[in-house]
């Protein structure tokens, strides 16, 4: 492990990193947000959660430094009475594991199978392809709302659970057509170029080929897609939560915090969505840095 | 050259013309937090739908301006025995297909009402037979005596019978099975609008009937109906002039849209109750951590429930003050609200929770609760705010609102253990509510929106007798004997009667109805 971690730390990549101040600000910035989302039982000064601590009188109380504020809660309450900054913590937990889960299966299922789709050609190609539109056809909602449908039959009584693996596996679903299209665009290309063609010409396995060879060529565009979908995700989810297939209202995500803060920006009560708001887009930005940063470092042709 | 100078004169008196006529066409624009669930009006017997529709379809006997009856399709409607009410009907009315309205379409349309899939039963449920005398005359005869019938059937919106037919509508939508047919997404009535377009969720417009038999007071041409459900959107539309009438104002911009250059909040008092209720028919409860029975059976499970909601709270944070608490399935307006019986059972989270212990609940228990969020004023968040309530004497509420095209399918299939609801009786007297709330349900009409099951046989028989009583001051004595034996088992919680607020754009006049119906006709637009 140490090894591995000292060679990736040597090596390109981790030259490039250190040599990037963008990205080690962003791969900070990240890090301190993922690090809050998971540790925020321990950090976090109240537990929204836990509808036993909220105070219906403490609803709507601006930020610590305006004059109605308290500095029982930092960054102000929402319209239930729940810490801002502690369901910001407990919220993009939600956020961020259903947004990097969502992003990590597609990745998984739509790489893989534009891969075989474009490495293979013929039939597969043609009923994967044609798998991609039908699924594309259908928005993530509709898919949602069918599984949810399904899995509440199956499941009556699993609510809570049921509602995230929902959440993700309706993401997923819709999600990861992109990847597959993307893929097997660079795939076609790659395919016919030399370098592959004299792998096969010596005799190396189609499996080995598709891994080592192409695949590392066709990352680029993948991890770009990846991380704006980490954003997508996450208010997909928001909007899902709103129709009832995901988060309960009674432990709200980052896109539900954002999406109730809403209805309040005429009424002067800003702070109840920009806050959600901003922790989304400082997640959505250093992911996305990173995300750019790391296609140039693995990108082989800027080596 | 006098040729061409006459044809220019020709032009700009064609164009002048046009231009007049443009001017002359009005487009109204109305917006609200939800849309109506479908365009049938016999499939959903809920406020905001029968509003809707109401533009397109009429009863034989409507509203006047001050709520009381109105002649309507029917001109005039006698007694002529307890039992027999005969109505007779408007001369030389269409459809909007041009189809005469006869006492065919009537006998057809209180035929579909009562029958399979319909959410209008509770209506029809005491009438048993529809005659027809001649073509402009009918008679409706009831089980027993039924002096309300005329503001009983002022929602049983008329149908015709031939459109039914030729597009294979003659059965309700019923959402609960996801029956759709094209009454859903098309309506041919007799009402001052007719039905141009339908989107659901997004756009439904309508164009003025221009053969209507009576007079429309509006000037609107065109009515563009768009729901828009996040509130600062709404609230943007119509100060920028986007929507001319919207409903409701958040109550958290009211303030805000009264001071607007161009717009006004017309807030009142609104006949709606909203209420919770709680399944108590099944044997063991859904969707919940207590197996093998149902808690809520027991009546101090439903009287703790109640007493942990700190309903003031809610009316001073979440209502922002614009709400009344009750303790009566009816409000103030309703005939048979009685100012005496509305005291609450105090707000009381220790005495909530022994009564928890009592019933052998000392830790509580776990159960899903319904909420929509887009039917009624802040309905998610109040629905919240009782979880939070609920947890403090152990009570796990696994919350799920949403929008009501979902809900509402939801839990009129009663798959539900615990929800919230708002009620208006259409009639504005409490047989209404009692009838459609608060009795035991059967498959006839009576208890269609009692989505617990609450059932009291004691009840059940003052209801019967009540919609019989034609003596005003029994009739009230016994309504008041059913709400107090209601209250006395706790068969619901009610919360409050939230407050009306339509934003309206200065520009536009119109009537506000207490009950919430928005009628297109009485909405004049200043050019």
């Amino acid at each position: 492990m140490k090894a591995a971690l000292s060679r990736w730390f040597d090596g390109d990549v981790g030259y490039s990193f250190r040599h990037s101040p963008l990205a080690i600000a962003a791969a900070s910035v990240a890090l301190i947000c993922v690090i809050c989302a998971v540790f925020a039982g321990w950090i976090a000064p109240h537990n929204p959660f836990d509808l036993t601590t909220l105070e219906l009188g403490d609803a709507r109380l601006p930020p610590a430094w305006n004059e109605q504020g308290s500095t029982k809660y930092l960054l102000g309450t929402d319209d239930q009475g729940r810490d801002i900054l502690s369901a910001l913590m407990y919220g993009s937990r939600i956020s961020l594991a259903v947004g990097f889960a969502s992003v990590v299966l597609s990745v998984l299922i739509g790489v893989s199978l534009g891969l075989l789709a474009g490495f293979c050609g013929g039939w597969v190609d043609a009923v994967l392809m044609r798998l991609c539109d039908v699924m594309l056809s259908f928005p993530p909602i509709l898919v949602a709302l069918l599984i949810a449908g399904v899995g509440r039959a199956l499941f009556p009584n699993a609510q809570d659970a049921l509602a995230f693996a929902v959440l993700i596996v309706s993401i997923t679903l819709t999600g990861w057509v992109q990847y597959a299209r993307t893929v097997r665009g660079s795939t076609l290309v790659e395919r016919s170029k030399e370098y592959v063609q004299a792998a096969r010409v010596t005799g190396v396995a189609p499996f080995r080929i598709m891994r080592r060879h192409v695949l590392p060529n066709v990352t680029g565009p993948v991890l770009v897609l990846a991380t704006i979908q980490v954003a997508t995700a996450i208010i997909t989810e928001a909007t899902l939560s709103f129709l009832g297939v995901g988060a309960p209202p009674t432990s709200p995500s980052l896109g539900t915090l954002i999406r109730v803060g809403n209805d309040y920006l005429f009424s002067g009560e800003w702070w109840i969505t920009v806050f959600p708001g901003l922790m989304l887009v400082i997640i959505a930005l250093s992911v996305n840095l990173l995300g750019d940063w790391l296609r140039d470092a693995l990108n082989p042709r800027l080596q | 050259m006098v040729f061409k100078k006459n044809t220019t004169v020709a032009l700009v008196g064609y164009a002048l013309a046009a231009m007049s006529f443009v001017a002359s066409a009005q487009t109204l624009r109305i917006s609200n937090q939800g849309d109506a669930t479908s365009m049938d009006p016999h499939s959903l017997n809920e406020s905001m739908q029968l509003s809707l529709t109401g533009n397109v379809y009429e009863g034989l006997v409507g509203r006047n301006k001050d709520l009381s009856l109105a002649p309507a399709l029917a001109t005039k409607w006698t007694q002529p025995s307890p039992n027999v009410w005969r109505f007779e009907l408007r001369k030389g009315v269409q459809f909007h297909d041009g189809t005469p309205f006869t006492a065919d379409d009537v006998l057809f349309s209180f035929a579909r009402a009562s029958g399979d899939g319909s959410d209008m039963k509770s209506y029809t449920n005491d009438v048993k037979e529809v005659r027809k005398i001649n073509d402009l005359t009918v008679e409706i005869e009831t089980k027993a005596p039924f002096p309300i019938l005329p503001d009983v059937i002022s929602l049983l919106y008329i149908m015709s019978k031939k459109w039914c037919e030729t597009n294979q509508a003659t059965k309700p939508v019923d959402r609960r099975k996801g029956i759709e047919n094209a009454a859903s997404f098309r309506a041919n009535g007799t009402g001052p609008y007719r039905l141009r377009e339908r989107q659901p969720g997004v756009k439904t417009s309508f164009s003025r009937n221009g053969t209507y038999w009576g007079t429309i007071e509006s000037n609107a041409t065109d009515v563009v109906f768009t729901p828009i459900s996040n509130d600062a959107t709404r609230v943007a539309a119509l100060l920028s002039g986007e929507i001319d009438v919207m409903e409701p104002v958040p109550v958290q911009d009211v303030v805000r849209v009264n001071a607007s250059a161009n717009a006004r909040a017309i807030t009142g008092p609104e006949l709606r109750t909203i209420f919770l209720g709680m399944d108590q028919k099944r044997d063991e409860l859904l969707y919940s951590s207590v197996k093998g029975k149902n808690p809520f059976k027991d009546k101090r499970v439903r009287q703790a429930f109640y007493q942990a909601i700190d309903i003031d709270a809610i009316k001073r944070v979440v209502m922002r003050g614009a709400s009344n608490p009750t303790a009566l399935m009816v409000g103030p307006g309703i005939n048979g609200f009685f100012p005496e019986l509305n005291k609450r059972l105090p707000f009381d989270t220790e005495a909530a929770k022994k009564l928890m212990s009592e019933a052998g609940y000392p830790n509580g228990f776990e159960v899903a609760m319904n909420c929509p969020n887009d039917r009624y004023v802040n309905d998610g968040e109040i629905c919240q705010a009782v979880a939070a309530n609920l947890s403090r004497i152990g009570v796990k509420i696994n919350l799920q609102a949403e929008t009501k095209g979902t809900y509402f399918p939801k839990v009129l299939r009663r798959d539900t253990s615990f929800y919230m609801l708002g009620w208006t009786p259409g009639t504005y007297d409490a047989h209404n509510a009692l009838n459609g709330v608060l009795a035991c349900v059967d498959d006839k009409g009576a208890g269609t929106f009692n989505l617990g099951a609450y059932c009291n046989p004691k009840v059940d028989e003052l209801t019967r007798k009540i919609q019989s009583e034609t003596d005003k001051v029994k009739r009230n004595a016994m309504i008041k004997e059913a709400f107090e034996l209601h209250s006395a088992d706790i068969g619901h919680i009610p919360l409050h009667q939230q407050a009306l607020a339509w934003g309206v754009s200065k520009k536009v006049n119109l009537v506000q109805l207490a009950d919430n119906f928005m009628f297109f006709k009485w909405m004049t637009v200043q050019k």
